[in-house]
């Protein structure tokens, strides 16, 4: 069940993340499993989560988690319920799109955070939206034998568009608890403030 | 060190000072650079304690005048460190406790420890790693006509879980700072003895320090150093082999090529076989992911005294959330975590100790494995 809360985890960053906000998982509250004959298991859970970067301020979620059966490919299906309101990072939002637009040279950096867990604050923003990518990964690729965080940022680069979006291409380690392995992965993010972020299909 | 100011007048002097700036390797404070140096213009150097004499001499010579500006550099830097406690000087030399150390800083705390806890500590080698780095570990034991039980102790078998070696020193430090004063403390050290390996897996941990951040291994090459690395975590004599586990040389979960393959493995185990009839609890600490482990991670079967493992366990998980609130999960690995064979505290049960467990401290994902530092105190006081 804790596998499948880091599905739901992974999929609410990506659904509800941005460079202002960031949802951790403070309490697993409760889990049921239900084998569904010829579909898959399904993981009813209920979730408590923090503000990253506020951290007294909590919202619960109910989460449905479905494995489909004997799939390699498809990702799990997750259905879920927010309750209570997240923080508004409209302004937040706002500066950070004026920020990064207005840069000469497109935004370069590696390794956030550093060796010691260190996170420069200009970098926060980047780091929340490597949660956003990584959330992504994490759902379109887990199964019921696989646990992924994301370890580190490796690598980032923006890249400029002609369009409104910001765009930027992640490296991000993951690592998977059962086979305790690091793998790297890479994943291309689009933001916009009223629009949310996206991973393009390639 | 002292720093001096000097206003160079010349031509010549300037091209004098240059000279002692690069012939010395001095530290220049202003300017930064040495062609940047100029007649008319103050002039600071850090002149290092043992070249002052020298490097004034030769000011003398060339009849360039100087101030000290700063008759004592690491009296300035001591006034404005923020106060330590004075215990904490003694205790520690001002090591840092906060902050994460690369082995050679650990290597000279635990000889600096000995020495300024000589008649509590001593240090003893325990075996040699792969790469032929001495292990060591240190033994907090109060002189006393009575044999003592053993609490044995160690940390950083994974080379990229940073927090336990941290906690491990900062465990020694408690225990040493507070046993006069604090009453729990030195009833455990009437009856207890304390043996901390504060780094197992040396070579991991400095490759972690050096090459890759995530490094979890060993650094013993397989197959003609196409890989590195066991899991010593997989390479006890307890299920070896058996499940959770990879043969294959590049995996993370490695075991070996067979049980105590490894020269880190077999160091502590044979240590810990030799004294297992006083060992009361074994202690291995790693992260991430707050909690508590009992036997076993190999089958879902509890051990024999499993009741006395879990109460022990929840009390300590109470009392650890009692401080800052964090909460830690309690159970046998092979239930609330995954599948694994050939692990140090499975081994150490197996061969009669009876109290064994996995620490997993903080965080359960946020950071990982990169906790930030300024994590490690409450981490440590928690745990504590």
């Amino acid at each position: 069940a804790a596998r499948a809360a880091a599905v739901a985890v992974g999929y609410l960053r990506y659904l509800r993340g941005g460079p202002g906000s960031g949802l951790q998982l403070r309490e697993l509250r409760r889990a049921r499993r239900q084998d569904i004959d010829d579909v898959g298991h399904k993981y009813y859970l209920e979730l408590e989560l923090e503000d990253v970067l506020d951290k007294d301020r909590t919202v619960n979620c109910t989460a449905e988690v479905l494995y489909h059966l004997g799939s390699k490919t498809s990702a799990p299906d997750v259905q879920l319920t927010v309750q209570g309101e997240l923080r508004s990072t409209e302004e937040a939002d706002k500066e950070f799109y004026n920020r990064i637009r207005s840069l000469e040279k497109e935004l370069v950096a590696e390794n956030i955070p550093d060796s010691h867990g260190n996170v420069p604050p200009e970098l926060e923003p980047i780091h929340l939206l490597a949660w956003v990518a990584s959330g992504y990964v994490i759902w379109q690729n887990s199964t019921e034998n696989t646990k992924f965080h994301l370890a580190q940022v490796k690598h980032v680069k923006q890249v400029k568009r002609n369009d409104e979006d910001l765009q930027f291409d992640f490296v991000v380690l993951l690592h998977e608890m059962v086979s305790q392995e690091v793998l790297p992965w890479e994943v291309t993010l689009l933001w916009h403030p009223q629009r949310g972020a996206r991973v393009p299909q390639s | 060190d002292q720093v001096l100011h000097i206003v160079p007048e010349t031509i010549q002097q300037v091209q004098h000072l240059q000279l002692l700036c690069s012939t010395f390797t001095l530290d220049l404070w202003k300017p930064l650079l040495p062609e940047d140096i100029r007649a008319g213009e103050d002039l600071h150097i850090r002149v290092p304690a043992p070249l002052v004499q020298e490097v004034k001499d030769s000011l003398v010579q060339h009849m360039i005048s100087y101030r000290v500006l700063i008759p004592d550099v690491q009296k300035l830097v001591d006034q404005s460190m923020p106060r330590e406690k004075s215990s904490h000087r003694e205790v520690s030399g001002g090591y840092i406790y906060t902050e994460y150390h690369p082995m050679e800083e650990i290597y000279q705390w635990m000889t600096q420890i000995q020495k300024n806890n000589s008649e509590l500590v001593t240090q003893h080698i325990l075996g040699k790693t792969f790469e032929n780095r001495t292990m060591y570990y240190l033994q907090i034991s109060q002189p006393s006509n009575k044999t003592k039980k053993i609490i044995w102790m160690d940390c950083g078998i994974h080379a990229r879980e940073w927090i336990s070696p941290a906690f491990c020193q900062w465990f020694v430090k408690e225990i040493l700072q507070n046993y006069k004063t604090d009453p729990k403390i030195s009833r455990f050290l009437q009856n207890l003895d304390f043996y901390v390996l504060p780094v197992l897996n040396i070579d991991g941990y400095i490759y972690s320090w050096e090459k890759d951040r995530l490094w979890r291994k060993s650094r013993s090459p397989y197959e003609n150093g196409a890989c590195y690395g066991t899991d010593l975590n997989r390479n006890f004599n307890s299920s070896w082999g058996s499940v959770g586990v990879s043969f294959n040389c590049s995996s993370d979960v490695f075991c070996g090529s067979g049980p105590e393959s490894e020269p880190e493995t077999r160091a502590v185990a044979q240590f810990i076989k030799n004294k297992k009839s006083d060992i009361l609890c074994y202690l291995t600490i790693h992260s991430y992911g707050q909690l508590i482990l009992t036997p076993y991670g190999s089958t879902t079967k509890p051990p024999s005294n499993n009741e006395e493992l879990m109460q022990v366990a929840k009390e300590a998980a109470a009392a650890l959330k009692g401080k800052y609130g964090t909460s830690y999960r309690v159970g046998s690995t092979a239930l609330i975590l995954y599948s694994n064979s050939g692990s140090s505290r499975d081994w150490a049960h197996t061969i009669g100790i009876p109290l064994s467990y996995t620490f997993e401290l903080r965080d359960t994902g946020t950071h990982g494995f990169v906790l930030p530092a300024d994590q490690i105190q409450p981490t440590c006081e928690e745990t504590m």
